[in-house]
């Protein structure tokens, strides 16, 4: 296969209170084995050597499992492909086509600069009750209490959460609450999650409410997109969870 | 080989006086770390809160450390450059975790994953250190369960094991491929509730640019606001850095993008020793290079090598073939007729080096990067014939559908392509017991420090490190530092903190203005090309001094002609880039050297002139039983300083390995 012309839209924004646009950049000649960030390596490289100052991009793993990379790409988050941003790869693409980059869309999400946003949100969340309390040198022996595998399986499936905020990006309400549902089934399926998950639940839905996240209105956007395919089942368990926190008197 | 032409070969070192760990108590080896935690000095609760730590980094031994610190009721302010501490770059592990819990009944021991780890570092590490790290293994499978690390379990409830890297004992506790998330993410929700509890500040985004060392004491550090910009004093009683490796001095490696080694670096030059920086792992199970464009490599678990079998063409001509049309007579399966005993699971270091001499004879396979083909393949159409699809995707399926998400190539129909990539380095700032550095007060931790593992780390042994120095080690060894104090107050018009900051200041200004002709990047590219082909996997006296000539020559371009755009009080990850570059090629040469002086083979450094008539490393245990802690030779490019730290084993015999 020979190299790709493509025309990126890509949105530029100064800083965190500049007013951003869209400006277009022609490339060309882009192999099909190029990641989607390697293809911006490619554009910035040439800027630079044009004196225009690169597009900032958030990514540091770039094998899929920190989740710190994430466009908008083509209005998609992370772009066609159930995978992130890293790990899309140009063949995904075809030559003449047209591709928009945009940042996370969200009122919790404020961009930085560029295509780089603040989600220290997700961190606040966590703070709030995203954790179990158990301070170093406490522990019981690890077989001190079995999991049940399919309670142990469940929990791992929702802890693959990477925290990446593509389930944000996605809802139409930009909701948090896939990543907040899936820190409930990680941390609800386990024997050590039991003291805590009243308090858990009620504390962390009160901080998704206060970061400015939207409800959720069982669209099912955030699942589609979720690199990790997290189901949509661990808002149901959220629900679940807040009903009976609550009805316990929280 | 062992005669040496002269102790300091072309002026490139200076040798000072030896060096020694003072802080592991003598005696029985099992009773070491409780004999040092008892004698430990003690902080009582109510002066904690007084008492200020400063961690740079958020990986396990940070993010751990941090949590554990803060729950004892220090003060703790904690750095990384990532938008938030769960992103550090432990969290790409994927193998497991090692624990001598014996759940198996199969012969395991705290003892036995000591002496496995020491041989496995082909008797280059610190025994002590060692002893301590296979004890408090098992503690640290405890507090992740407590803290809800969802690690496989079998259907009875209790962890399931699996053993891993070539030992005959079952002690990996994982969780799918992706321990290594699951661990961070546990130590990451320890530190997010201290920042709840107050006790831990949390400063992400910020890079941390230079120590402060005032009175002979590392008392804080000078960290860039990624956002702002804006350059910061931050002080402290004590500081740990636990900013993890240097794997990116060869530009592709496996590490993240942002995997830097400008903190422990910065420190270097403030008096801490390096340790055997030379000592690096190259991993044999990696996704080939596709082009020029690549940014980054992707490792894939060595695990493929039990059912898939190695292979190149006979014949340099059948190179670009289609696999599939290659006969089996001409097909060179080399891992199995070289080592028929090991076959395909040779250890790591033999597999690179075979992939890497087939290729240079002109057998690689893939496309062209530059004059050569850097592939093999890794076929499982036997393992097909054999399990059946559905077994072999079973067992491997994440594997293969990453790898065919990475190539565009489906592994159950196209024999794979891997060839080997740099994974890991065993180097790092010299520490003793306390892990504390050749600074008092700085304390270095996980794949940061040299410690564990000597020339070769052992699989699933690096998370068990950084969480057993986090969650263990340091919150001992620093009491016991900090008991000592609280040390005079400083502030920010102290001479040291002054000096510090116009440093980093004067250093940010020059990069921006010598507005040259070459991208950063290309810089990092070059750097990276001379340190893989002369101070990668086969290393020669010849190529080495050549590397350092290079790399000379590059530095003094990169400050002449590097171009980084944009300001300094804004985000700018170009200027981020270029302060990281400038430190690896500093950093770049002393590899080399090391590299240079250590006229033997040993673990992950082969030196081509020293080698069994089977082509196995050759170790020198007369002259180079020593871990080389080195110097910083001053900033007017003074010749760096070596000092000898002895390794006695007392515990564990030494012996060469082979596979044959």
């Amino acid at each position: 296969m020979t190299g790709m012309n493509l025309t990126l839209k890509i949105w530029r924004q100064a800083g965190p209170r500049a007013k951003g646009e869209m400006v277009t950049y022609p490339v060309t000649d882009i192999s099909p084995d190029m990641s989607f960030l390697e293809m911006l390596d490619v554009l910035n490289e040439q800027l630079t050597a044009r004196g225009e100052e690169p597009i900032a991009f958030d990514s540091d793993c770039r094998e899929g499992i920190c989740g710190m990379c994430g466009l908008m790409i083509s209005g998609k988050a992370h772009g066609p492909e159930v995978t992130t941003t890293c790990q899309l790869h140009m063949r995904s693409f075809s030559d003449g086509d047209e591709i928009t980059v945009e940042p996370w869309r969200a009122d919790a999400f404020p961009v930085i600069k560029d295509l780089v946003v603040d989600r220290e949100a997700f961190d606040r969340i966590i703070q709030a009750g995203g954790f179990i309390s158990a301070n170093t040198g406490a522990a019981p022996e690890a077989h001190s209490v079995p999991v049940p595998k399919p309670k142990a399986d469940r929990s791992f499936m929702a802890a693959a959460c990477i925290g990446c905020g593509a389930c944000v990006a996605a809802c139409p309400n930009a909701s948090g609450m896939l990543f907040l549902g899936a820190k409930i089934t990680h941390l609800g399926e386990l024997p050590q999650g039991q003291p805590e998950r009243d308090a858990r639940v009620v504390a962390m839905v009160n901080q998704h409410d206060h970061e400015g996240f939207g409800g959720c209105t069982n669209i099912g956007e955030c699942s589609l997109a979720c690199p990790k395919e997290i189901p949509q089942d661990v808002i149901n368990q959220l629900n679940l969870d807040l009903r009976r926190a609550l009805t316990h008197g929280h | 080989m062992t005669q040496q032409t002269s102790g300091l070969i072309h002026g490139l070192y200076a040798e000072g006086d030896p060096i020694q760990d003072t802080k592991a108590p003598a005696g029985p080896i099992a009773d070491r770390w409780n004999t040092r935690k008892f004698e430990s000095a003690l902080v009582n609760p109510a002066n904690r809160r007084k008492l200020s730590v400063i961690i740079v980094g958020t990986g396990l031994a940070g993010g751990a450390a941090a949590a554990t610190l803060g729950e004892a009721g220090y003060h703790v302010k904690s750095f990384c450059y990532q938008d938030s501490p769960r992103r550090a770059h432990s969290i790409a592990a994927q193998g497991g975790i090692n624990a001598a819990k014996n759940y198996k009944e199969d012969g395991d021991s705290t003892f036995r994953l000591f002496y496995d780890t020491v041989k496995g570092g082909d008797y280059r590490s610190r025994e002590s250190n060692v002893y301590r790290l296979a004890e408090v293994s098992a503690n640290i499978i405890d507090q992740c369960v407590a803290q809800g690390v969802p690690f496989a379990r079998e259907y009875g409830g209790l962890l399931d094991n699996r053993s891993f890297g070539g030992v005959q004992v079952s002690r990996t506790f994982y969780a799918r491929g992706q321990t290594g998330q699951q661990l961070l993410i546990g130590a990451y929700q320890a530190l997010e509730r201290q920042v709840a509890a107050g006790t831990v500040e949390m400063y992400s985004r910020h890079e941390m640019l230079e120590v402060i060392v005032a009175d002979g004491r590392a008392r804080g550090i000078i960290a860039r606001d990624l956002v702002t910009g804006e350059v910061e004093t931050h002080l402290a009683d004590v500081v740990v850095l636990a900013t993890g490796g240097y794997g990116n001095v060869f530009f592709l490696s496996t590490n993240a993008m942002g995997s830097n080694v400008t903190a422990t670096w910065r420190a270097h030059r403030k008096g801490a020793y390096f340790g055997n920086p030379c000592y690096t792992q190259i991993h044999p199970t990696c996704i080939p290079v596709a082009g020029e464009h690549q940014s980054k490599l992707t490792l894939m678990s060595e695990s493929l090598r039990n059912d898939g079998r190695i292979w190149v063409p006979k014949r340099a001509e059948d190179c670009d073939k289609d696999p599939r049309e290659i006969p089996e007579e001409d097909r060179d399966y080399y891992l199995e007729r070289i080592y028929p005993s090991f076959g395909n699971l040779v250890p790591r270091d033999i597999a690179s080096r075979a992939a890497k001499y087939v290729c240079d004879e002109g057998r690689g396979v893939g496309p062209k990067v530059g004059d050569f083909r850097r592939g093999v393949y890794l076929d499982f159409t036997d393992a097909l014939r054999r399990m059946s699809k559905e077994a072999v995707a079973e067992k491997y399926g994440n594997l293969l559908d990453m790898y065919q998400r990475i190539t565009g190539e489906n592994p159950y129909e196209v024999p794979m392509r891997i060839y080997p990539a740099v994974h890991y380095t065993m180097g790092g700032l010299w520490v003793d017991y306390d892990l504390q550095s050749s600074i008092p007060g700085l304390f270095v931790a996980g794949e940061a420090n040299f410690s564990d593992h000597g020339a070769n780390r052992l699989g699933a042994s690096a998370l068990m490190q950084g969480l057993a120095d986090g969650y263990f080690v340091l919150p001992n060894t620093i009491r016991d530092y900090l008991a000592k104090g609280p040390f005079e107050k400083l502030d920010d018009s102290h001479e040291a903190v002054v000096e510090a900051k116009a440093s980093v200041d004067a250093r940010i200004a020059k990069l921006l203005e010598i507005n040259g002709d070459r991208t950063v990047d290309s810089f990092h590219r070059e750097l990276g090309n001379i340190m893989w082909e002369y101070c990668g996997m086969e290393r020669t006296e010849e190529g080495l001094l050549k590397a350092i000539d290079l790399i000379r020559a590059l530095r003094d371009e990169f400050w002449r002609n590097v171009r980084v755009l944009g300001a300094a009080d804004t985000l700018n990850q170009s200027l981020e880039r270029a302060g990281r570059v400038a430190d690896f090629l500093e950093l770049g040469e002393l590899m080399c050297i090391d590299a240079l002086h250590r006229r033997e083979s040993c673990g992950g450094h082969f030196r081509a002139e020293s080698q069994t008539e089977d082509g196995e490393a050759l170790r020198h245990d007369d002259e180079f039983a020593y871990v080389a802690a080195w110097e910083w030779g001053g900033d007017n490019g003074g010749a760096p300083i070596l000092h000898k730290e002895d390794l006695v084993y007392e515990f564990v015999e030494m012996k060469q390995r082979s596979y044959k």
